[in-house]
């Protein structure tokens, strides 16, 4: 193991580019173009740092790897940070995805430049935080300390409804939160540590897990999100800006999916059992309606923003089978989903900053103004609805078979769910690309610049990479996954 | 004799305080006075480092580890509103030589109550300070508001001192004794004329921390009175009125702690409730503050309620990040002017972020620290009292003030919504203000930082409350 603190460092570079960012004074057309290059070179030397991991990641270690730990508040709360076969992948979708967003908005963002680079480095050092603590209290600041900069980026950069969406959204996830945080405190009071490493082999009582489970779950339900409370999603989504929406839907969400993985099944197998019929129910009820719900859809990002929620639908479900397929599907949905669903939503952008509308209606016809973003936009529109060859297939596919080795029934719920998706994607593509060109704003469209090119072409690689040849990721996750289901089996015994 | 040894902090305050009232009259300089008394109190200070722990005057003035950590944090308190009043006096019509007077008078007052370990230390201490607050809270003459806050002031505070008194009596009458020490040896439980002092007393106290339903003064008086004493009010007698109240629930009420556990109880979940809601509707940001400052006293009075170790390091560690807190909000609040005229309402803000960057940044992240949002230090604050919270049992305590957390969040949203998203207004002129930036930017810092080193405010804490356990 390497000597250097490599998590520590990943977490702390944005930090460093922030006090770069606020030397830059001026507030001309210049200085912003320095502060964008600035904060696209650092979150990219994020990302090939975090690459460095894959390489010096061992594959056959099922614990945690480039552990730290120092003492921090007092004893039992320490700076802790590790990460295995789970994470690791997380960490390197969040890298990658902040510097697209950078990219991303290099033209969208007009005004008050160096507040909206400065939010996307603070919410990078948050995310990366969540993946890698492996202490309760740390991950809840990471966890929680994501939403100033996200208030942020929706409120000021988003669209006319932004200041109800960004309250929404704030409040929602807040308060689903604190309980959490009165479950840490508990777990803290009770046995003295909030370790993640001792507490995964710790054995609560049946009653505490029940407790604890339910304030756990109330937060990442409201994150990740699942029916009923979804509805923060398409508002938050609606109004952020583009680069908001895709750290939202490929790096957020996931905090949540994450948060089960680790914390809900890994500290409470046995309230997870009881209620994982509840948990299928819930997701099944998502998937199916919130399908339906983005068939009516009339604006594009709204749209996406349900097939989330659907998207996320299937996570859950995989989870909470407690079997090796189910989380690594569940793992692979949301990597892919990160990949995917940001793309989409980067699809999306590309389409408002020239028309300037999210409409569906006002598109139609792209395909003989703009063949290569046609082109991915089909990618993604097909790994969306998951067709085998795409990431999308290779996470749903182990979910549902998954979940059909635990109950037939919600697993022939969910795959209708597949067929909804393939509805709403296709036909919202139907809509915008294919049939005549007859509107006259749209004979202005030009297609994909080379900048957009640069953000589209790592994305298409990997949901093709993936989808064909998914081996590497599986085997990256698969020791980890092992070890938490083993862990599970020997506790609920 | 021995006994003034002791005291020789209040002694050369007094001395101090004493000598420049009367330069005053003869030297025009308001600057140089206010200057002096920051410096004096800079000494004090440091003489109250220096302290040997003993108590004075048979054991009715007590100097230990709690007074010492809370004299220290009010005369801090004290030297931040000098240094708001020096940055504001000409415009705010209060250019009067006897402002830091009156302030280093109410802090003799503060540092009395904290050190006081006797029924009739503690009321003098009480009267000193409040009676310096209330001329302070009345010193703009010409405005009308200001007048109303004394006056108001004046009379519910000489109901509360009233209360006070009363229930001293009545704890004199069935203990036979003023020293808390021999009331907590001769002790009753049984009898009903102590439980019936204990709680006039805690109606007089309660009004001093402004915690519901005591609080009505609060907002009146924090929006009628010039900024830089609304702020010392926000500071100083806030936290010596907590140290006053613990050492006196604990020292000599400590066995019979089920009775007042309860009172306690409840008036801090009735601040921290209605402090979430009615800050909602506020415009006015001193009013807001004052609600805010309501809220934080419910969440501090858990640590109390808790009657353990845990609660009061917890109450410790709350305070400070409060008094933080508190001091950049002001001065920030001062930043606020504009030729000449200062702006205190919450539409004033309005995009303001165009305009002042740095600042505006600053003062939303100390926004998010008052909500409790981590990782700034607000959060801490508020992890400590769940965790004493929920360590004594109080999940219910502790459940209401996270909804009330959240409620809260709410209005401290909103100054970041008119700052950030609302159209912008013209420029402010107060960043030229040095004095102002020595205050502000030092504490937002370090509530900024604070989570990458908590450990000194929690060593600090738990040095306190050992002589108090």
């Amino acid at each position: 193991m390497s000597e250097i603190p490599i998590l520590s460092i990943l977490i702390f570079i944005p930090v460093v580019g922030i006090f770069f960012m606020l030397l830059i004074r001026n507030n001309d057309d210049q200085s912003s173009q320095n502060l964008k290059h600035t904060a696209l070179w650092i979150t990219f030397l994020n990302f090939i740092i975090s690459l460095s991991l894959l390489f010096s990641f061992d594959l056959n270690n099922p614990d945690f790897q480039f552990v730290e730990k120092y003492a921090w508040i007092e004893s039992g709360i320490s700076y802790h940070l590790g990460i295995d076969g789970v994470s690791i992948l997380f960490v390197i979708l969040t890298t990658m995805l902040v510097p697209i967003c950078i990219l991303a908005s290099y033209e969208s963002i007009k005004f008050s430049v160096k507040e909206y680079l400065i939010s996307f480095l603070a919410l990078e050092t948050f995310m990366i935080g969540v993946f890698c603590s492996l202490d309760l209290v740390l991950f809840y600041l990471f966890f929680e300390g994501g939403l100033i900069p996200m208030f942020l980026i929706i409120g000021i950069w988003g669209g006319e409804r932004r200041v109800y969406s960004t309250f929404k959204f704030f409040l929602y996830t807040l308060a689903g939160s604190v309980f959490m945080l009165l479950a840490i405190i508990y777990i803290f009071i009770s046995t003295g540590t909030t370790d993640v490493e001792t507490l995964l082999v710790y054995n609560f009582t049946a009653n505490e897990q029940l407790i604890l489970w339910i304030a756990f779950f109330t937060s990442f339900m409201v994150k990740i999100p699942m029916w009923p409370f979804h509805t923060w999603l398409p508002d938050a989504h609606v109004e952020a800006p583009t680069a908001g929406s895709v750290i939202l839907a490929g790096v957020l969400l996931k905090m949540a999916g994450y948060g089960f993985i680790r914390f809900s099944i890994g500290f409470f197998p046995d309230a997870s059992e009881f209620f994982a019929p509840f948990i299928f129910s819930l997701s099944v009820i998502a998937i199916i309606v919130t399908s339906l719900i983005a068939l009516v859809q009339e604006d594009m990002k709204k749209l996406i923003a349900y097939s989330s929620v659907a998207h996320m639908g299937f996570v859950t479900l995989g989870i909470f089978t407690f079997t090796v397929q189910g989380i690594e599907g569940g793992i692979i949905q949301m990597i892919s989903h990160g990949i995917v669903s940001a793309a989409l939503f980067l699809c999306v952008g590309v389409v408002y900053d020239r028309l300037h509308t999210r409409e569906i209606a006002r598109y139609g016809g792209l395909v003989s103004k703009m063949p290569f973003y046609s082109f991915s936009f089909m990618i993604f529109i097909l790994a969306s609805l998951g067709l085998p060859g795409t990431s999308g297939f290779v996470g749903e596919f182990l979910v549902l078979l998954s979940i059909f080795t635990v109950n037939t029934y919600f697993a022939i719920f969910a795959t209708t769910g597949v067929v909804l998706a393939a509805t709403y994607s296709l036909w919202l593509y139907r809509r915008i690309i294919f049939g005549a060109l007859i509107k006259d704003d749209l004979s202005e469209m030009f297609d994909l610049t080379r900048r957009e090119i640069i953000i589209f072409l790592p994305l298409i690689i990997l949901t093709v990479f993936i989808g064909l040849y998914p081996k590497p990721i599986i085997n990256i996750i698969e020791p980890s996954t092992e070890k938490i289901v083993n862990q599970i089996k020997v506790k609920l015994d | 004799m021995q006994s003034l040894v002791y005291i020789l902090p209040e002694i050369f305050l007094f001395i101090v305080a004493t000598v420049l009232l009367v330069t005053g009259l003869f030297l025009k300089n308001i600057k140089l006075i206010n200057l002096l008394a920051i410096f004096s109190l800079l000494v004090a200070v440091f003489l109250i480092l220096n302290q040997p722990f003993q108590s004075a005057f048979l054991n009715s003035f007590v100097v230990d580890e709690f007074s010492l950590v809370l004299k220290v944090m009010i005369l801090i308190g004290s030297i931040a509103s000098l240094i708001m009043f020096v940055s504001s006096k000409d415009d705010l019509n209060i250019n009067i030589y006897e402002f830091p007077i009156l302030i280093i008078f109410s802090t003799i007052g503060m540092m009395v109550m904290v050190s006081a370990n006797d029924l009739l230390a503690m009321f003098i201490g009480l009267e000193l300070q409040s009676l310096s607050l209330y001329v302070l809270a009345a010193l703009n003459r010409n405005s009308l508001l200001s007048s109303e806050a004394g006056i108001k002031y004046f009379i519910l505070g000489a109901l509360s001192s009233g209360l006070l008194l009363f229930g001293i009596s009545y704890i004199y009458g069935f203990s036979g004794n003023t020293n808390f020490n021999l009331i907590a040896v001769n002790i009753n439980p049984e009898s009903l004329g102590l439980i019936i002092g204990i709680v006039f007393v805690l109606a007089g106290l309660a009004f001093k921390v402004s915690a519901v339903p005591f609080h009505m003064w609060t907002p009146d008086v924090y929006q009628g009175a010039p900024t830089p004493i609304t702020g010392f009010f926000a500071l100083a007698p806030k936290i010596a009125a907590m140290g006053l109240l613990v050492r006196f629930l604990f020292n000599s009420f400590g066995e019979i702690y089920i009775d007042w556990q309860q009172i306690i109880f409840f008036i801090s979940i009735a601040s921290m409730m209605l402090a979430a809601f009615a800050a909602i509707a506020q415009t006015n940001l001193k009013r807001l503050m004052a609600y805010s400052s309501i809220g934080h006293i419910g969440y501090a009075l858990i640590g109390v309620a808790c009657f353990t170790d845990e609660g009061l390091r917890s109450l410790l560690i709350y305070l400070m990040i409060y008094l933080i807190m508190n001091i950049a909000v002001f001065a920030f609040l001062l930043s606020l002017k504009r030729n000449d005229g200062y702006f205190e309402n919450i539409s004033d803000l309005s995009g303001m972020h165009k305009n002042h960057p740095l600042r505006t940044m600053l003062i939303a992240l100390i926004m998010f620290s008052l909500a409790g949002i981590p990782p700034l230090a607000g959060f801490f604050g508020k992890f400590y009292i769940f965790v004493a919270a929920i360590e004594s049992e109080m999940l219910f305590l502790a459940i209401i003030g996270v909804i009330a957390s959240v409620i809260s969040a709410f209005y401290y949203l909103r100054i970041v919504k008119v700052m950030y998203f609302d159209e912008p207004k013209e420029e402010f002129d107060g960043s030229s203000i040095k004095s102002l930036n020595l205050l502000y930017y030092p504490s937002s810092i370090l509530i900024i930082i604070f989570f990458i080193y908590p450990s000194p405010v929690i060593n600090i804490s738990e040095y306190a409350i050992q002589s108090i356990i």
